[in-house]
């Protein structure tokens, strides 16, 4: 079966500052009259930024593809090359199946017009046949939940009542390929899980899905691959953990230099290191102070966030006093039983107090590099059930008296298809 | 730092394996379209098949934009009669009393409402379809379709006001005792040539538009001067014979003396008809042309 989505050397380059050098009116006429007779080419000109440098994939049918990168990675440019928005510069790309582009949650929609209305001109514009919207026009009601304004113009609708029927008309679009731009993150916490139900069904049924998101979470839950572009480049494509796992620690390593607060000016396991390998034992924390003067009865507050920003653990200090010399703190933990990843720390020192009893805050700072825990699942194989904790656990079979440990064959990830050192993961 | 060294950074094509497989999709049939995206380079091919292809979206297009168009106004619809009518009135009061403009024996509100017909639905589908790429600028930049169909979209709207109006011709003929002419028939071809007449110039300008946006501020000027140098308030048997074939270079020269001569009769204006048919193909190819070579980077400019 050939590929749904072939890319092969993909690149798009666009011109930064003005876009024309406008001179003289009579120059300006003189360009305007000659502009369809000369050449347009985009790739000379002095301030170019290459969005996409030579870019190439294979994307099968039936894969759901998670897009990751910084912002300015050219993810969007290359959902936008894909459902034909915008031309390569150069290279060139070969697409398999009908494509459904869904860069913005929406598109189209017309205030004076009613939800059903609305709802057609959408869809066309998303490329649905009227007969398929016909078909599906009470589902797609249903699923955003507003039968009841359905003929009311939608500028009477609140503004999370039209991002609903917008997207419920997206989500019943069926088509061979799915190209969608980070629009999951609109609506409340039970609509979106609507979604993504909505998007696991989809790609069952087989579809190709490429999907964009700064959510790693949703990545991690949604996608068999995942493409990690980096300044326009593919850095990585492969399984989610691994590929996830190694951008975010690009990222935290990459952040190093920059990133130092007033008070706190650095952290280390000792010996310079910010990654963990063994999770089971004590270890400690050292933490670099440049206090501006002594702390009398403060507070120190130590945080470890995980990688939607939710705190996993924390632990406060009080009172604390410190005089101005004192360059350090070390914080001993007794064991960290996390799953391997990154997380955050973050930490905050108040003077006279805590943050609740009127204590002055000296620095929060929410510290980069970040701990970068590289140690074996032992839970579940899956990600999406692997959850944050990483305990072994014995399935004993009394009858039999057979024993098996938790994970204990197979690690999560698949890595025949990736060319990676096995010893370099665990 | 967890890769730095890891040969897993990869900068070369890396194979994906499907994981999720239960195609309920039958995939195996060849009848899926293949898409190639590549650079276009010079002239590009201008697919007007695709058109059809996408005549659902033009539908809804201009579906939307009737609805939408006399929405939350007190007078609705009637603002498509209210329009010509009062230039009718405007100008009979200016050009045919004050100026005694000769219209070979026809009165002169029939005249010039039979030449401001065309002419509306001209001036009309001409500014709204050169500002059409600019307009829906959102849509362009979300969703891939031929960008051919703004421009079509907003003539075709056009054709709704024009309807409405021409059936108060019908009533304002009746009212001076005029029948139609036998070239009554003839009204969708020169309905036609205007629609023609507006889709060429606009495609151009709603190109240049896109990287220029003074087209937008000389609009309201061409139209103006466009006006004038058609025979809308006068006939055009005011320009010299020698001259007519010249004279219908301007293409609506050929609509509007088509309408007359459909309408309320008179002498058949064959070479000028020729010159403006000839005119608006020419500016129709070309247009089409310049607005294909040009739209895959409107997306990026606009």
């Amino acid at each position: 079966m050939p590929a749904a989505i072939t890319a092969n050397r993909l690149s798009k380059s666009y011109r930064l500052g003005p876009r024309e050098p406008y001179g003289a009116l009579r120059d300006a006429i003189a360009r305007v009259l000659t502009a369809p007779f000369r050449r347009v080419d985009p790739q000379t000109g002095p301030d170019r930024i290459w969005a996409l440098d030579d870019v190439s994939f294979d994307i099968e049918q039936g894969d759901v593809v998670g897009i990751i990168g910084r912002n300015g990675s050219g993810k969007s440019t290359l959902l936008k090359i894909l459902s034909r928005i915008t031309d390569p510069t150069s290279g060139e790309a070969v697409v398999r199946g009908r494509v459904g582009s869904l860069l913005e949650v929406g598109t189209g929609f017309h205030p004076e017009l009613s939800g059903r209305e609305n709802v057609f001109v959408n869809g066309a514009m998303l490329g649905m046949s009227r007969r398929h919207i016909v078909q599906r026009f009470n589902a797609i009601v249903a699923f955003a939940g507003v039968e009841r304004f359905i003929d009311t113009p939608v500028k009477h609708y609140s503004s999370g009542m039209q991002m609903r029927l917008a997207f419920a008309v997206a989500a019943h679009l069926e088509p061979h390929i799915l190209l969608v731009d980070e629009v999951l993150a609109v609506g409340d916490a039970e609509f979106q899980r609507r979604c993504l139900g909505k998007m696991r069904d989809v790609s069952r049924d087989g579809r190709t899905v490429l999907l964009v998101s700064h959510q790693m979470g949703q990545i991690r839950r949604l996608c068999s691959r995942v493409l990690w572009l980096d300044r326009g480049r593919v850095r990585a494509f492969g399984a989610p953990g691994v590929t996830i796992h190694a951008y975010e620690s690009a990222i935290l390593s990459g952040a190093d230099a920059g990133a130092r607060g007033q008070c706190f000016t650095g952290w280390t396991l000792g010996d310079g290191r910010h990654l963990l390998t063994d999770g089971t034992r004590p270890f400690t924390m050292r933490l670099r102070l440049a206090l501006p003067h002594a702390i009398a009865n403060g507070h120190f507050g130590l945080g470890l966030l995980g990688p939607d920003d939710d705190v996993i653990a924390g632990w406060a200090f009080e009172p604390v006093t410190l005089p101005r010399h004192a360059d350090g703190l070390e914080v001993t933990i007794p064991q960290l039983p996390l799953r391997p990843g990154v997380y955050r720390w973050s930490f905050a020192l108040f003077d006279g107090g805590n943050n609740l009893t009127g204590g002055k805050l000296i620095e929060k700072w929410t510290g980069v590099p970040e701990l970068g825990l590289d140690v074996r699942p032992v839970g579940h194989t899956q990600d999406a059930w692997a959850g944050v904790l990483n305990l072994p656990a014995t399935l004993r079979v009394p009858a039999t008296g057979a024993r098996l440990e938790s994970a204990a064959s197979a690690p999560d990830l698949d890595m025949d298809d990736l060319p990676i050192e096995t010893s370099e993961l665990m | 730092m967890l890769f730095a060294h890891s040969p897993f950074i990869a900068d070369r094509r890396v194979r994906a394996v499907s994981v999720v497989s239960s195609p309920v999709l039958d995939f195996s049939k060849g009848d899926l379209p293949v898409h190639r995206i590549a650079p276009a380079d010079g002239w590009v091919p201008l697919r007007l098949g695709e058109l059809w292809e996408f005549r659902e979206l033009l539908f809804f297009l201009v579906w939307r934009d009737v609805k939408v168009r006399y929405k939350q106004t007190a007078l609705g619809m009637a603002w498509a009669v209210l329009q010509p009518v009062m230039t009718t009135v405007v100008f009979s009061v200016f050009f045919g009393k004050l100026g005694h403009i000769p219209t070979d024996g026809v009165p002169y509100p029939v005249f010039v409402y039979c030449a401001l017909l065309p002419w509306q639905l001209f001036a009309y589908a001409l500014s709204e379809s050169s500002n059409s790429v600019v307009t829906n600028q959102r849509l362009l930049t979300k969703v891939y379709f031929p960008k051919l169909i703004l421009p079509l979209a907003s003539v075709l709207v056009g054709l709704v006001d024009f309807a409405v109006s021409a059936v108060v011709l019908l009533g304002l003929m009746a009212w001076y005792g005029l029948g139609p002419g036998s070239g009554l028939w003839t009204i969708p071809i020169w309905t036609l040539l205007a629609v023609a007449t507006a889709l060429a110039v606009s495609l151009w300008l709603a190109a240049l538009n896109v990287r220029y946006r003074d087209v937008r501020y000389t609009l309201p000027f061409l139209t103006q001067l466009w006006l004038f140098a058609t025979p809308v308030a006068y006939p055009s048997s005011l320009a010299p014979q020698s001259w007519r074939a010249i004279y219908g270079l301007n293409p609506m020269v050929g609509v509007v003396d088509g309408f007359r001569w459909a309408l309320v009769g008179g002498p058949w204006p064959g070479a000028t008809v020729g010159a403006s048919t000839a005119a608006v193909l020419v500016i129709l190819v070309s247009g089409l042309f310049y607005f294909r070579r040009t739209e895959r980077t409107f997306a990026d400019i606009v």
